[in-house]
């Protein structure tokens, strides 16, 4: 099967190998034929990246893994940095040699500081095996990474706002263009790929593109990692191919009473158990992986108010929308629970949602009026008109 | 601050910028590590990592105020973050709140008067299918109930001992 585990469970390396038998465009070529899009949600092609990175002309250029994993319900990174940390970083390698970079860097969550003894442990085997340093098993590929551990805000999991972190700054994302690949880290083309993005071009590596694109839709290719949590009685990490209905997720995980799911964390986008026929999918419901299941019991405002919390906390303050909107849409959201918000002043408020969505400057403040916006949408029935709240 | 205080802070400061780099690069790496050293990042010692590495210590401060992990603030020697986002709230996370609060006589966001225990929240930690979940320093709880919380907290002060003096520990004020 194409999944992770069962290439783990094959030779060790197969992907770091073919790849040093290959030449830059073909390993691009390879990804790129394979249809992978990135892993953390946002869904740009891989190969694409890979591509104009490689294309750049630069003393230094660097591969960063994004394993800032902080989108709220994800946690699927966190299992495959414990479980197959060797794969990620045969990944980084590989895309070291596509891109011809020579220093990688893994930027890990200041959450997940407990995972770092072994990740090093795991780096430090790899250059016993020749697997990191100068002359990569023999060949004369130089790649070596380096961990990097941050400080404890959201809003670094924005590449441009990581990168920021690395050099020493306050998380504040960027303006794009130019984009990370041209100008990255101090300035020399970066790439910056999520941590099963890479994990995934290692196994593409090894098997062809032909074995990632065999499962999926046509637009959103290959299996892809679920962080599955909430109301269901099995919640934890899964692997399904893109394209299943969310029907067929809450089956697997036995969630099948539930009322609504969030999909893609709190920027992502609430569907209610009326459109559980729609697909999980880059075309369809995009994201990172986060599934949060919501059963019979539980209140949406309160789902809302706990989200509104979050991106209030999290907004880095750079730009109005984001820094103003979200304390805005989360005072809304008491005004819904205490039953005094008027038609008209939740239409402003969706409108202000609307406004966020085009003018705030990076994915957070875009995608932060998304829960928001559908939760109006689908269920206002329930939210109008509050006689009590219930929140105490 | 005494002054032999400040010179052992400032050589302290200075061997670590030595091992993690003397760029704005090493910038949040050193703090990470004063914040674990001595719980708090003050002023005096901004001063020196802005002077090592050859920027105003009012740039040192922006990020200091800026990440979630750093801050000025007087923190306990064990900070506790109890996960506040959407998973963990389902799972009960305001009665674990409750208990720590009750068992420490403090409120979040403060932190005891003997400086051993400070109680913050904090956003999605990863733990969303083993809430609710808290971090302690840097050990991770998973499925903690209101009854556990006992049992972290004597285990914080038993194994990691309170009363254990470190010997190399500093307190600037």
């Amino acid at each position: 099967m194409n999944s992770i585990p069962t290439y783990c469970a094959q030779i060790p390396e197969a992907g770091l190998r073919a790849a040093l038998r290959q030449d830059r465009p073909e390993i691009i070529g390879k990804i790129s034929a394979s249809g992978l899009k990135g892993r953390g949600g946002a869904g740009f092609p891989t190969a694409v990246k890979w591509n104009f990175a490689a294309a750049a002309q630069a003393e230094r250029k660097f591969i960063i893994c994004n394993a800032d994993e902080g989108e709220p319900g994800t946690f699927k990174d966190r299992v495959i940095l414990m479980e197959h940390p060797d794969l990620v970083f045969e990944g980084m390698t590989i895309a070291g040699k596509a891109v011809g970079a020579r220093e990688g860097i893994l930027f890990l969550r200041g959450e997940y500081t407990y995972l770092r003894s072994a990740l090093e442990e795991t780096l430090a085997k790899r250059r016993r095996c020749n697997l990191l340093g100068k002359t990569i098993l023999g060949s004369p590929l130089e790649f070596d990474i380096r961990i990097f551990i941050g400080a404890g805000a959201y809003i670094c999991g924005e590449e441009t706002a990581l990168i920021e972190c690395l050099e020493g700054f306050r998380g504040e994302p960027r303006n794009r263009p130019p984009f990370p690949v041209n100008t990255g880290y101090l300035g020399y083309p970066s790439v910056v790929n999520n941590v099963e993005t890479l994990a995934w071009a290692a196994c593409i590596l090894a098997n062809g593109p032909q074995w990632f694109k065999s499962v999926g839709t046509e637009k959103s290719t290959g299996r892809k990692i679920f962080s599955i949590s909430g109301d269901c009685r099995r919640p934890g990490v899964y692997e399904f191919p893109l394209g299943i209905t969310v029907a067929q997720l809450l089956q697997e995980v036995d969630g099948a009473d539930a009322r609504a799911v969030q999909i893609g964390g709190a920027s992502g986008q609430c569907v209610p158990a009326r459109d559980f026929a729609r697909t999980i999918a880059f075309e369809d419901i995009p994201t990172g992986g986060s599934v949060i299941v919501f059963g019979p019991q539980r209140d949406m405002l309160d789902m809302l108010h706990n989200f509104l919390e979050f991106f209030t906390d999290e907004s880095c303050g750079q730009c109005a929308p984001c820094r103003l909107g979200n304390a805005k849409l989360l005072e809304g959201v008491e005004m819904l629970q205490a039953g005094s918000c008027s038609m008209a002043y939740l239409k402003e408020l969706c409108g202000l949602g609307e406004t966020m969505q085009v003018a705030s400057k990076c994915g957070l403040g875009q995608s932060s009026p998304s829960a928001f916006l559908s939760v109006v949408e689908h269920f206002r029935e329930e939210i109008m008109g509050r006689t009590l709240n219930r929140r105490g | 601050m005494l002054m032999t205080e400040r010179e052992r802070c400032a050589a302290e400061i200075r061997a670590l910028a030595d091992k993690l780099g003397h760029n704005r690069t090493s910038l949040v790496p050193i703090l990470l590590e004063v914040k674990r050293k001595y719980h708090h990042i003050n002023s005096y010692a901004m001063q020196v990592i802005g002077d090592l590495l050859g920027i105003h210590p009012v740039e040192v401060h922006s990020v200091v105020s800026f990440y979630a992990f750093l801050g000025e603030r007087h923190q306990g020697r064990f900070v506790i973050r109890l996960c506040r986002t959407i998973s963990c709230d389902m799972q009960g996370k305001d009665r674990v709140m409750r208990q720590l609060e009750n068992d420490l006589g403090i409120r979040f966001g403060q932190t005891t008067a003997d400086g051993s225990f400070t109680l913050e929240w904090a956003n999605c930690m990863g733990m969303c299918d083993q809430g609710p979940a808290l971090l302690v320093n840097d050990r991770i709880f998973t499925r903690v109930t209101p009854e556990k919380v006992h049992e972290i907290l004597e285990e914080c002060r038993r194994v990691f001992g309170v009363h254990a003096a470190e010997s190399k520990e500093v307190h600037l004020v």
